[in-house]
């Protein structure tokens, strides 16, 4: 331990601690901008700076690490000075337009120059403007709003290994670059919108869909559903102040209703139709494999993240065969809402809106692909990110706290416990499992309350094995088998599975979940700010607590897939499920 | 062939090229040549020796003349004088008096020293681009003593003892900066010579390359022995073209010669030297900056700790040091610590090269003790004010300190500059008259800066740009009431918030220029003070909003 | 040369891209470093896009830009300041009839103002490729100018 004092406070701290947490412990809070935990700490904003005896110059705290002895002052007035003073250097090289911008509230600057008391600023500061980059489908970038805190540069080179990002020219004329043009588009970008979820300012953000949904509410000739994702109950409740972890599924449920959706379905009945159908893929490919012995892909990969299937069309291409031919939730249920639906309730299909609140900006992207359209119809017409949905409860004046709890409407609204666990790392590979394994010998997946302990939790690369025992007759050929699964997520760890599968997968892996975003969707890019391990975790418990409380927790015992196979999907991986369910993707190697 | 008995020394340097040296120089040996003396007059290339914007220069040895501005044109006619006649061509002599040889604290090992010259001794005499010259002049007898009779230690003893401190700016002990990176364990330790030279008004490090390349190499292979570095790097700015091609041919004739490459002198020790080329970047003088960009990064500083010495280039122990340390080496171990110490002052001993310009009428590069004055500077080496009166100095580059008349007669060396608060620096010392108004010098150094903030850092990045603004205003006569006292403001701030001396450093110039200078610094004051109480983007005008 | 012939010789690292970027430019014939040649940098080095192109931002004597045969690039640090590098300024922009940062229609020529190039001793200089001028007046750009159009045949 070492030892220290802060403004006189002694306190002992582990080596390697930072001044900053030091100071923490010493119940002293320092603020900071550019330093974002596991993301980026630059030392750069120095908002963060403190007096240390015996330095010449104010050290910033934030990556300073403690020593023994070190005696720190974070209330000496040139500390304080220099903290205010970079603030106010920041804010005379920003528009100062709160009132017009998406974070306005929601900001980082914004607060710190409250909290600081900064009401004036002194300097004039003539600069361009530059133009506002909208040159993809799911993100804005504003570079007048930047602050060159670089967190969007660490996630995207670092998180997901990306590096669509990098810092360009020098001096005051830097800026945070895209590729080697202007634009967001010129640059290999996979539209997961991690940047958007890091940044403390209004410098990068999602495409805005709420006036467009806001128009088809509007429109008595449209009939306007909506989906949401899994991972939506378990943060929305934190745009309007709940803390991160709160489920809030049935006043979600209600504050849609009373935005006036028609049906509040849900996207957990599509994620559980996906176990059904990519879980009987996979059982296809093994046994061509073992039986068959045919030549087939192997491992599978899931399919259900749109940030992963541009990841493995840019930078892993060779191993497109092995992805499943699945596609996600949000786009099977809107294939089925225009299609199955509709006949059901007898609804013009043309009429139907179908609109999807997902953590995800990838998903804004992926429902513009032309793959998505074989309802005949766009399949899923809008997306909302979870921070829109915030904005759009708290534009009409709904007291979502409040709220009392809902339901979601049948046939597409009802699920089981696997497909919550969709919206974290480990949850697709334990739901699949726990239906596979049933099926294949007709025992409840033998663990603890049906969890597969060892892909839970932040590690980014996990794996678990499962033996198949006693199998039913039509599996036979699966007796005996120890099947091998990976979990990947954050694209840094997915490119280590890919990298581990083409070097000749020496961990014999069948089948490999991966998500995107750090932490899967509960941490994906669309989700309330600021996403730490802290949250992710707290997120993640919270769904799991959402699975354990169902009466169903497997997707093969959902009344409502079992339902759509007799009424019109006939079979798993059956001619219909092809047509609605599944796609292929192509290489976008440059 | 018997011994020539006379010398003509003719600086081919980037200076001279232009003006036509390489072919004045051809021009005098076709000449001595038809008057059949090439047996008698060796004419020598070498490089600069001091004043730099005289044109093409000729020197003759032993003789002590030194002719300039030289063309073609005038060639017959001075080897005809001058050689044939045998008396001086008094129009073509440099103007002025000679360079004096220094008169501070005369003592036996000046006289000892030629010129009284350590970094510069060979510059001016002897032929870079021959390796046999700088060996006639004891070149590598230093390498040689210390891989085959001395031990790493004593030799790292033996700098810190001569007390000779970093001549890139900050004036560390070198010995003890060595004393760091030697006892690190690993298996590649580096020896990095900065040769990035971006301060404006300093291009000593450029003389020396170009006329002593050898003594460059010979001290970072003294230092690599030291340390125990395994491979040396020369990171040179891209425009230095002559410096890169001489201290290539440097190179390659010392590994022909067994100084660099594989157990040098017999010994246990193998070192080579690379040459780096930067792409055009002040910052990436900043050693750990430097670093980065030799890793072919953008060359942003690094944050310290850790320390080059332990995590360095490639992340391992590394040291930089500046050209003109790195010349100092081979001469102390020579002559000892104690010979060394005779030069200069106590705190600072040896000599300091200097790059004198501006408004005085013999611009170049001198080498003096520490410790001679500025005013000796001006008025002895520098010839004189050119033009007008006296307005101030700018000592050690852009972001060095500003001082006014009263500063004239205070010792150039680190102690006694750091008790009048100011700091030495590189060696730059600009003069200017009072042609120049103090507001629009200080406007081309915020320029400077602004230009050359790498941007990291937010204080420095937005800092610099404000208070270049500012500056603009004051020049133009159209500051604000509270200009002044934001740009003090900002720069003290900067003095101790910003990531790197860079940031640092404006400090330097603008407070020293208020301490001599307020009153005229006010002059730039607009007596109207329109400062917009709105703050104007081009999106519109948007009033301050309290959030 | 080629991309590929470039960081053959030089050899594939990253340490050597600054190099690497300034055969580039050297070879592409009009003094820059061109969004193809970016791309395939990429792919052969497997440096991303955006950060070859950052770090190249950060140098003055790399560009993106297209430029002229001849880069000119005057010194407006304090100490060519002080000696006039303003009216130099002038003179080169009236003669070139450019501003900075700009090309003559005939691509031979290309304005640009620099941080000090170590030449202060000439002060004002500046620098045309490779070559120093300094101690110059407007009267000795001009004649500069001339004497590399008419040493270019035009
Ligand atoms: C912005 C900046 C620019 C610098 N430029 C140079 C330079 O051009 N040459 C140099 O030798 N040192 C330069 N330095 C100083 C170096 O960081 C370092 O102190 C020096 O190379 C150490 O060598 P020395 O101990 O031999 O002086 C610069 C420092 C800063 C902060
Ligand atoms: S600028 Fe970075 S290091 Fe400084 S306080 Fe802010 S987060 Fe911490
Ligand atoms: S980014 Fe923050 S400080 Fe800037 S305009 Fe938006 S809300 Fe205001
Ligand atoms: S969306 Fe994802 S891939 Fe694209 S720039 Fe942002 S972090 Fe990088
Ligand atoms: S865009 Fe946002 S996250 Fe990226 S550097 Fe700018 S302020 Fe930081
Ligand atoms: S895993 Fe993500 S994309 Fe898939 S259904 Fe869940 S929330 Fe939607
Ligand atoms: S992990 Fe989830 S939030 Fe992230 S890109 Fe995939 S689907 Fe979207
Ligand atoms: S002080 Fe200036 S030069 Fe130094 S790191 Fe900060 S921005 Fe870069
Ligand atoms: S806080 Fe309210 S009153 Fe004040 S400026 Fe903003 S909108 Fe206007
Ligand atoms: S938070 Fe520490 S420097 Fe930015
Ligand atoms: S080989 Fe050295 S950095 Fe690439
Ligand atoms: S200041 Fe112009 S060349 Fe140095």
């Amino acid at each position: 331990m070492i030892n220290l004092t802060v403004n006189n406070v002694p306190v002992s701290v582990e080596e390697g601690t930072t001044v900053l947490d030091a100071a923490a412990k010493a119940g002293i809070k320092i603020p900071t901008l550019c330093h974002l935990d596991g993301v980026s700490s630059p030392g750069s904003c120095r908002v963060c700076l403190v007096e240390i005896k015996g330095a010449r110059t104010l050290q910033p705290s934030c990556v300073t690490k403690v020593a023994e002895g070190m005696a720190v002052s974070t209330n000496t007035k040139l500390a304080r000075d220099a903290r205010k003073l970079s603030v106010e250097l920041m804010l005379a090289n920003h528009p100062w337009d709160c009132n017009a911008c998406t974070r306005n509230n929601d900001c980082e600057l914004q607060s710190l120059a409250k909290s600081m008391g900064i009401s004036e600023v002194r300097f004039p500061y003539e600069r361009e403007e530059l133009p506002i980059d909208k040159s993809t489908p799911a993100l804005v970038r504003d570079m007048n709003k930047c602050v060159l805190c670089r967190r969007c540069i660490g996630v995207c080179q670092d998180t997901q290994g990306v590096g669509s990002l990098a810092p360009r020219l020098r001096g005051f004329d830097t800026i945070v670059g895209a590729g080697s043009g202007d634009n967001l588009c010129d640059a290999i970008c996979v539209q997961c919108g991690q940047c958007s979820a890091v940044c403390p300012v209004g410098a990068i953000y999602e495409k805005d869909s709420i006036q467009d949904v806001w128009k088809e509410l509007d429109n008595p000739d449209k009939y306007v559903v909506v989906q949401t994702a899994p991972a939506i109950r378990a943060a929305l409740g934190e745009c309007f102040g709940l803390k991160p972890g709160t489920l809030v599924t049935g006043k979600m449920v209600t504050a849609l209703r009373r935005l006036g959706f028609k049906k509040v379905f849900d996207t957990n009945f599509t994620a559980d139709l996906t176990i059904i159908e990519e879980g009987t893929e996979l059982l296809t490919r093994l046994k061509k494999a073992l039986v068959e012995k045919a030549e087939v892909a192997l491992p599978m990969f899931t399919s259900c993240s749109p940030g992963w299937i541009n990841y493995i069309e840019y930078f892993h291409p060779n191993l497109l065969p092995n992805l499943s031919s699945c596609k996600s939730p949000q786009q099977m249920f809107g294939a089925l809402a225009k299609t199955y639906f509709a006949q059901k309730e007898g609804i013009d299909p043309s009429k139907i809106v179908v609109v999807s609140i997902m953590p995800c900006t990838a998903k804004k992207f992926e429902c513009e692909r032309p793959e998505m359209n074989s309802s005949g119809f766009k399949d899923v017409d809008y997306v909302l990110t979870t921070r829109e949905l915030g904005h759009m409860i708290t534009g009409a004046g709904i007291d979502f706290v409040n709220l009392e709890d809902g339901e979601q409407d049948a046939p597409m609204g009802l699920s089981t416990g696997a497909a919550d666990i969709f919206a974290n790392t480990g949850g697709v590979m334990e739901a699949a499992l726990r239906t596979v394994y049933e099926i294949v010998t007709g025992r409840p997946l033998p663990m603890e309350k049906l969890h597969i302990k060892p892909v839970h939790g932040l590690k980014g690369l996990k794996e678990t094995s499962v033996t198949l025992t006693d199998c039913k007759p039509d599996w036979k050929f699966l007796e005996g088998v120890t099947a091998k699964v990976a979990v990947a997520h954050g694209l840094s760890n997915a490119k280590d599975a890919c990298d581990l599968v083409a070097a000749g997968n020496k961990h014999g892996w069948h089948f490999i979940e991966v998500m995107c975003c750090p932490g899967g969707c509960i941490g994906g890019g669309g989700q309330p700010r600021l996403t730490t391990d802290e949250v992710r975790k707290a997120r993640i418990k919270a769904i799991y607590k959402e699975d354990e409380g169902r009466p169903m927790r497997k997707s093969h015992d959902n009344p409502a897939i079992t339902a759509i196979y007799k009424e019109f999907l006939h079979e798993p991986l059956g001619h219909k499920s092809h047509e609605l369910l599944h796609t292929h993707y192509h290489s976008k190697a440059k | 062939m018997s011994k020539p008995r006379t010398y003509v020394l003719v600086p081919i340097d980037t200076n001279t090229v232009t003006a036509g040296a390489r072919e004045v120089k051809n021009a005098i040996s076709a000449e001595i040549g038809k008057r059949g003396l090439s047996e008698e007059i060796s004419v020598v290339e070498t490089a600069a020796f001091g004043p730099t914007n005289a044109g093409v220069l000729v020197a003759v040895q032993p003789d002590n003349v030194v002719y300039a501005n030289i063309t073609v044109a005038n060639v017959a006619e001075i080897v005809e004088e001058h050689f044939v006649k045998g008396r001086q061509c008094k129009k073509f002599l440099l103007a002025g008096e000679k360079p004096a040889i220094p008169k501070a604290s005369e003592t036996d090992a000046r006289h000892l020293q030629g010129l009284g010259r350590i970094v510069l001794d060979n510059c001016g005499v002897i032929d870079p681009e021959n390796i046999k010259e700088y060996i006639a002049r004891d070149g590598y007898f230093a390498l040689g003593k210390a891989v085959t009779e001395m031990q790493p230690e004593d030799v790292i003893k033996l700098v810190k003892d001569s007390g000779l401190r970093g001549r890139g700016g900050a004036g560390f002990n070198t010995g003890l900066k060595w004393s760091f990176c030697a006892p690190v364990k690993s298996k590649e330790k580096y020896v990095i010579c900065n040769a990035d030279e971006g301060e404006p008004g300093t291009f000593k490090d450029r003389l020396i390359m170009e006329g002593d390349p050898h003594k460059v190499i010979e001290g970072m292979a003294i230092c690599a022995y030291a340390i125990g570095g395994t491979m040396g790097f020369i990171y040179i700015r891209g425009e230095y073209k002559l410096s890169i091609q001489r201290l290539q041919k440097a190179i390659s004739d010392a590994r022909e010669y067994g100084f660099l490459g594989r157990k040098i002198f017999g010994s246990k020790f193998s070192f080579d030297i690379e040459i780096k080329i930067g792409a055009g970047a002040y910052v990436c003088g900043e050693e750990t900056a430097l670093i980065e960009s030799m890793e072919g990064k953008r060359g942003l500083p690094r944050l310290k700790p850790p320390f080059p010495a332990v995590c360095g280039f490639r992340g391992k122990p590394t040291n930089v040091n500046n050209v003109e340390t790195l010349a100092n080496v081979a001469p102390i171990l020579r002559n000892g610590a104690e010979w060394f110490k005779k030069f200069g002052t106590a705190g600072t001993p040896g000599t300091k090269v200097y790059t004198v310009l501006g408004h005085i009428n013999r611009p170049g590069l001198i080498e003096v003790p520490t410790g001679v004055t500025l005013r000796e500077i001006i008025y002895s080496y520098g010839g004189g004010m050119k033009s007008g009166k006296f307005h101030f100095a700018q000592l050690g580059g852009t972001a060095g300190d500003i001082i006014g008349e009263e500063m004239l007669d205070v010792p150039l060396d680190y102690d006694s500059m750091q008790k009048v608060g100011h700091v030495l620096g590189s060696g730059a010392i600009l003069v200017v008259n009072d042609s120049i108004g103090i507001n629009d010098f200080l406007d081309s150094c915020m320029k400077f800066f602004v230009h050359e903030s790498c941007g990291n850092c937010n204080p420095c990045r937005n800092g610099l740009k404000i208070m270049k603004d500012i500056s603009a205003r004051l020049k133009e006569k159209k500051a604000y009431a509270d200009d002044i006292d934001g740009m003090e403001e900002i720069s003290m701030i900067l003095k101790s918030a910003a990531f790197c001396p860079l940031g640092q450093s404006p400090a330097s110039p603008i407070m020293s220029s208020l301490r001599y200078f307020k009153d005229e610094i006010k002059k730039g004051l607009d007596p109207k003070d329109s400062k917009p109480k709105t703050r104007h983007t081009q999106r519109e005008l948007i009033t301050l909003t309290p959030v | 040369m080629t991309v590929s012939e470039i960081v053959e010789s030089r050899g594939n690292c990253r340490e050597n891209l600054l190099q690497i970027l300034h055969d580039i430019q050297d070879s592409s014939g009009d003094n820059s470093i061109h969004t193809e040649a970016i791309d395939e940098l990429s792919r052969i080095m497997g440096i991303t896009v955006a950060d070859i192109t950052g770090t190249l931002s950060f140098y003055t004597m790399f560009s993106m830009k297209p430029r002229g045969r001849h880069i000119i690039r005057l010194c407006d640090s304090p100490p060519c300041y002080i000696m006039g590098s303003e009216n130099i300024l002038d003179a080169l922009q009236k003669k070139l009839g450019i501003k900075i940062d700009g090309t003559t229609p005939d691509k031979a020529f290309t304005l640009e103002t620099s941080s000090c190039l170590g030449t202060c001793g000439v002060a004002p200089a500046m620098m045309i490729g490779d070559e120093v001028y300094g101690n110059l007046t407007a009267d000795k750009v001009s004649k500069i100018i001339d004497s590399i159009r008419k040493s270019e045949g035009r």
